[in-house]
């Protein structure tokens, strides 16, 4: 249903995006989860045909968000981070001149503008002015207009922004009940919410691609090696050879522990439980124990990770000294069709 | 699956949705009223001086005693002259908000996002711009009547100072709004719509001094200078062809901003 293919923008000297490609299928919600200024907007404001990109194609249902907006724009409703409300204007009237625009005849419109009210729950806000709505109410009929015209494709840009706990509950489920019909893809830089509401993730970070699979997946994959984080009494040794020396063990990284202490964590390689060589390894050496954890690694981790520049335990670095952008988990299966 | 509907009239209908909604924000703001008051007290101002003036020749206050004056050329072709003054400096007001404000506030999103060409939004805008002047023009119908009532004006220097002031004000708007979709800021906006329209007022003010084929330019150029034949009742083709190409350049101005704007971010 949407397309982006080796998209890239640039302003002057500036990649805001850099080579995204993925894909969307019918029915779909996709997150896209980034820190702010990773190229989330940018990206959304390309697919809807806002901003062109300097390189690459975008496809909406089909019809490239360049060569054909109009057909493009027909099929795509759009929350942009701000919601774009004219103040002086009721939300009903602001509604029925959005169907307007959006080619829907006047009683079409009318009727169109009833529904998406009640579906966003802001029917006993019909006749106040956008103005003066408060920034939950806002961002529902930001929502409502999207939903207006039943487009294909919703794209959502930070849809549970300013709001309160319980309208986030909401608004992720109305998100949830959309999607059957729509194809949903929506930014966040809160990662419960992907978790909660979508069914598949880019993450993206410095305008790049950094990884494309389900929640799950992801959390799954990168268990697969396995973190052990150590702090041992050893005053002078090279404890970092010593720990690399043990089988199994894929890299070893000085961090700093919770007290202040120097603490090591260990990779394995292949997922493998390389705890018991490792209490060996240090016993044997005569160095004194003193901890010996698995380290879990939540989405939250696995964010930070992907993102942040210099990790302390880089994944990515781990055999060959690829950069982080090159994560095979980027490509094999989401990205390249 | 979902609804699709005709497309024949639409084009046409988002336009008008828009200009609609152009109108709309000037009337529930106090723009509108703001502008049609002080039009209307200016313009009644004026009207009044004018009929001084006229009331004066006719008594004979300046030498030549008691005659009969034409009502077109002592009162209705000063006053028109005047009009422009007023929209000169009025009309700037009017577009300052046009882009400007979508553009602060985030709504040209809306726009640029929503199935409407760049000329759609163009036009549209430029209509309910117009449709406001338009309305504040017809204002000062009821003078003009006051004048059919109590005198026996023509008709013609009439209805073609209605066209030039049609066109003229039509030039004002489109540049204004060219100007307006270049920034966010309508104090900006307005400031420099005044500007370059007062520029294109007196530019023909220094072509005196500079040779003939300067000063013909140049007074080709000044949107002044092409008003005054349709006060007299003649409608020239050459100050007709000036004005629409002076609101075309200014919408393919708008069109041209609006296009950079997208690729600069």
């Amino acid at each position: 249903m949407v397309e982006v293919q080796h998209v890239t923008k640039r302003y002057g000297s500036l990649t805001a995006v850099d080579d995204i490609s993925f894909r969307v299928e019918p029915g779909e919600i996709l997150g896209f989860l980034g820190p702010n200024g990773a190229g989330k907007t940018t990206t959304m404001r390309i697919l809807t045909g806002f901003l062109p990109a300097t390189e690459g194609h975008a496809r909406i249902a089909g019809f490239d968000v360049f060569d054909h907006p109009l057909e493009a724009k027909r099929r795509t409703g759009y929350l942009p981070e701000t919601p774009p409300l004219y103040p002086e204007m009721t939300v009903e009237e602001y509604l029925r001149f959005v169907a307007r625009i959006n080619g829907l005849p006047s009683s079409e419109g009318r009727r169109q503008a009833g529904l998406a009210m009640e579906r966003t729950r802001i029917s006993d806000m019909a006749d106040r002015f956008c103005g003066k709505l408060s920034k939950g109410y806002r961002q529902r009929v930001g929502l409502a207009q999207a939903i207006l015209h039943n487009p294909d494709v919703l794209i959502l840009d930070e849809p549970t922004a300013g709001l309160d706990p319980r309208q986030i509950i909401e608004t992720r489920r109305l998100i949830r009940e959309l999607a059957g019909d729509h194809t949903v893809i929506l930014s966040t830089h809160i990662l419960p919410e992907v978790s909660q509401t979508c069914q598949r993730v880019v993450i993206i970070n410095r305008g790049r691609v950094v990884a494309v699979d389900t929640p799950d997946n992801l959390t799954a994959r990168l268990q697969g090696s396995q973190t052990v984080y150590l702090q041992i009494d050893a005053p002078g040794a090279d404890v970092v050879a010593a720990l690399q020396a043990v089988p199994g063990v894929a890299r070893v990284s000085e961090v700093e522990g919770r007290d202040g202490d120097t603490g090591y964590e260990v990779e394995s390689s292949d997922g493998g439980d390389v705890r018991r060589e490792l209490s060996h390894a240090v016993v044997t050496r005569g160095w004194g124990l003193l901890e010996l954890r698995p380290q879990q690694m939540s989405l939250e981790d696995i964010f930070l990770q992907l993102t942040t520049e210099e990790p302390p335990s880089d994944l990515a670095q781990s055999d060959d000294g690829t950069a982080p952008d090159a994560f095979a988990l980027s490509t094999e299966e989401g990205v390249h069709e | 699956m979902h609804l699709r509907y005709p497309r024949k009239k639409e084009s046409m209908s988002n336009v008008l949705a828009l200009a609609h909604k152009e109108l709309r924000a000037y009337f529930v703001s106090p723009m509108a009223y703001a502008l049609f008051g002080f039009f209307a007290l200016l313009f009644g101002w004026f009207y009044i001086a004018s009929m001084n003036v006229m009331l004066q020749y006719s008594m004979g206050q300046f030498g030549q005693g008691p005659q009969a004056v034409n009502l077109n050329e002592f009162m209705i072709r000063p006053l028109f002259g005047n009009t422009a003054i007023i929209l000169l400096m009025m009309l700037p007001f009017l577009t300052a908000r046009a882009y400007a404000e979508e553009k602060r506030s985030g709504t040209m999103e809306l726009l640029l996002t929503s199935p409407l060409s760049d000329l759609q939004i163009i036009i549209g805008k430029f209509l309910g711009a117009m449709t406001l002047y338009v309305l504040m023009l017809s204002l000062t119908l009821i003078h003009v009547g006051i004048l059919f009532w109590y005198g026996d004006p023509e008709w013609g220097p009439i209805a073609s100072g209605y066209l030039g002031l049609l066109l003229m004000g039509g030039s004002f708007i489109s540049v204004g709004l060219a100007i307006s979709s270049m920034t966010q800021n309508q104090m900006v906006a307005g400031l420099s719509t005044f500007a370059v329209l007062l520029l294109f007022w007196i530019i023909n003010w220094i072509g005196d001094a500079s040779g003939s084929t300067t000063q013909t330019v140049l007074s080709y150029l000044s949107i002044l200078e092409h008003f005054d034949d349709f006060s007299k009742g003649v409608i020239d083709t050459t100050h007709v062809t000036y004005y629409v190409s002076f609101i075309a350049t200014g919408l393919f101005l708008t069109a041209k901003s609006l296009d950079s704007a997208r690729w600069n971010g």
